[in-house]
């Protein structure tokens, strides 16, 4: 009896925590429903009726919608020249023997642990000296070299890949590049999801590089453009308006999360046990 | 004939070997451009006065002078480490918690995959969202959290200015991204727990150990790997704490400099001060590189003496 008594406040409290998770978010979406002066004077759950308000004034102001095309055209190529690039270097470092691969297989170690702030204001140098400020190029380009991907998934490929393969293709001919392609790669799916559902995540939710590189009102990424809320007295003056603006950032990744949580979760934890 | 087939064989091997130059070609070059390039040049911008136009003049050690003595980089660093140490007590303790309740062998609690989703949720929404939700939600008039506190008769009538008073947002960004994180944290001793063998549980139970017991004596130690890479992998993004207090509290991270960190503040003479003062924010970046690799190699040092 006393350990269902536990079990039970056990869980409560589990309930209770995963409620806090979620609660910020539920106050964003009702809020978001709820005129300005609404929500100064009164609290509740119960959704308002003044969506479509909200929505002009938020859309008299700026193109959501347009923002988040613009973070989808930086983190989708971004992701793919990651993903597509680190398994090539990565399984160039775990099959080949050649000069230069501990070198390259030591500096990448070394980089993953320089924090990245390190280096902004060389990047931002580099970047106004080859005349790219304003530009995605700088956005993307960079993700071919991924040192973080390319180490785990080294990993990966060691501990799935079997070398039998590799001879068998060699003796029928294949080509290194299109057994590459035709064996190594389908093998390597797994690991290359997980690694590219965290790394559109972190492109599409990136904040400081896209707003220091980019001045351009309307090559804004969504992250950017959310912060030019403060800017606008229309939207800070009404609450409702704020918070739909916050809402429709959040919601599609929200979305984007039921869906690939499983593989997030995967992500994080490969992670944990890579030592 | 058989040297030659060996040979043939030996020349065949190199050659796919070789291909690998190929395969590597790509990352190497944009990673000696985008990545090797600027950290060298930053060092190389930190020797200088640089003020983002014109050519840089060599000014010696003259910015690493002023960074050592300049009171509000030390003020910002500490900011940066008071707001970290409060989260990452809380984060781990949180998640430590976490991982003794679902990994209990008499409890048997269910629903792991649910409760670690929803934990790990507030983790992928991006942080400027993030800010202007909190912001929003923690506004002292008309602010919602003030709201429900008035109902249970807290500050009815001198409701709590959350991001007015330096302790109050202090503690409100410390516990934010608690709140972001300890689902990550939570995963990652979780999966370090899934892969010790319960049999060390079973068996210690058995003996007669008890609860605390098996966690100082077999979680713990067992763990102790994981929690040092979420310790050192946290420090490194602590230190780099930018995009919250920068939302929250501007670029001079108000309440009075509360929330300023030292990203903010390098940012401040790299970025947003008229003219900036590149070669003295590369400084800064360095000053705190510097920090964080002695305070690594001190963590990773005591881990080893340890053992």
């Amino acid at each position: 009896m006393a350990k269902k008594i536990k079990t039970a406040i056990i869980y409560l409290c589990l309930i209770i925590l995963a409620v806090s998770c979620l609660i910020p978010f539920l106050l964003m979406i009702v809020n978001a429903t709820r005129s300005g002066r609404e929500i100064m004077t009164s609290f509740t759950l119960i959704p308002g009726t003044s969506l479509k308000e909200n929505w002009d004034i938020v859309f008299s102001y700026f193109n959501l919608f347009l923002g988040m095309w613009n973070s989808l055209k930086i983190a989708v190529p971004a992701t793919f020249l990651t993903s597509y690039f680190s398994a090539l270097t990565a399984y160039a470092l775990a099959v080949y023997r050649f000069k230069g691969r501990n070198v390259i297989f030591y500096t990448i170690l070394i980089f993953m642990m320089i924090p990245g702030q390190l280096s902004l204001i060389g990047f931002y140098d580099l970047v106004s000296a080859l005349k790219l400020v304003d530009s995605y190029i700088p956005l993307i380009v960079p993700a071919i070299a991924a040192p973080g991907t390319v180490f785990f998934l080294k990993q990966y490929i060691e501990s799935v890949l079997p070398m039998a393969l590799l001879e068998a293709g060699r003796i029928d001919g294949a080509k290194e590049i299109s057994m590459f392609h035709r064996i190594v790669l389908p093998i390597m799916m797994p690991g290359i999801a997980t690694m590219a559902i965290g790394g559109f995540i972190g492109n599409w939710n990136a904040y400081l590089v896209p707003m220091i590189l980019l001045n351009t009102p309307t090559k804004f990424t969504l992250p950017v453009m959310v912060t030019s809320l403060s800017a606008s007295t229309d939207i800070a003056a009404n609450q409702g308006a704020t918070y739909l603006t916050i809402a429709i950032s959040v919601i599609p990744i929200m979305i984007a999360f039921c869906f690939f949580s499983k593989y997030i979760i995967s992500s994080i934890s490969a992670g944990s046990v890579k030592e | 004939m058989a040297e030659t087939a060996a040979k043939v064989k030996k020349n065949r091997k190199r050659n796919y070997n070789n291909t690998a130059y190929l395969f590597v070609l790509p990352f190497v070059i944009v990673f000696c451009i985008f990545s090797v390039y600027p950290v060298l040049r930053t060092l190389q911008l930190s020797f200088t006065n640089y003020k983002g136009f014109g050519d840089p003049e060599f000014a010696g050690l003259a910015n690493y002078q002023r960074v050592i003595t300049d009171k509000y980089f030390w003020t910002s660093l500490w900011n940066t480490i008071r707001i970290w140490g409060v989260n990452i007590v809380l984060q781990l303790g949180l998640a430590f918690l976490l991982t003794i309740v679902f990994s209990d062998i008499k409890y048997k609690i269910r629903g792991l995959a649910v409760f670690r989703a929803v934990y790990y949720l507030p983790g992928i929404i991006s942080v400027t969202s993030i800010a202007f939700l909190f912001k929003t939600l923690l506004d002292w008039r008309y602010g919602t959290v003030n709201q429900l506190l008035a109902k249970i008769g807290i500050g009815v009538g001198n409701p709590i200015n959350w991001w007015g008073e330096p302790t109050a947002a202090s503690l409100a960004i410390s516990v934010i991204q608690t709140w972001m994180w300890f689902g990550n944290s939570f995963i990652m001793l979780m999966a370090g727990v899934q892969g010790i063998n319960s049999d060390y549980f079973e068996a210690a139970a058995i003996d007669g150990c008890g609860r605390w017991k098996r966690f100082t004596k077999i979680t713990l130690p067992l763990l102790k790997p994981i929690l040092l890479y979420v310790t050192i992998t946290s420090l490194i993004g602590g230190m780099q704490m930018f995009d919250l207090p920068f939302l929250i509290g501007t670029v001079n991270g108000n309440p009075s400099g509360a929330l300023q960190t030292a990203i903010m503040y390098l940012y401040k003479f790299g970025f947003a001060l008229r003219p900036k003062q590149v070669g003295y924010a590369a400084a800064i970046a360095y000053v705190l590189f510097l920090l964080i690799l002695v305070v690594s190699i001190i963590q990773l040092k005591l881990n080893n003496k340890e053992e």
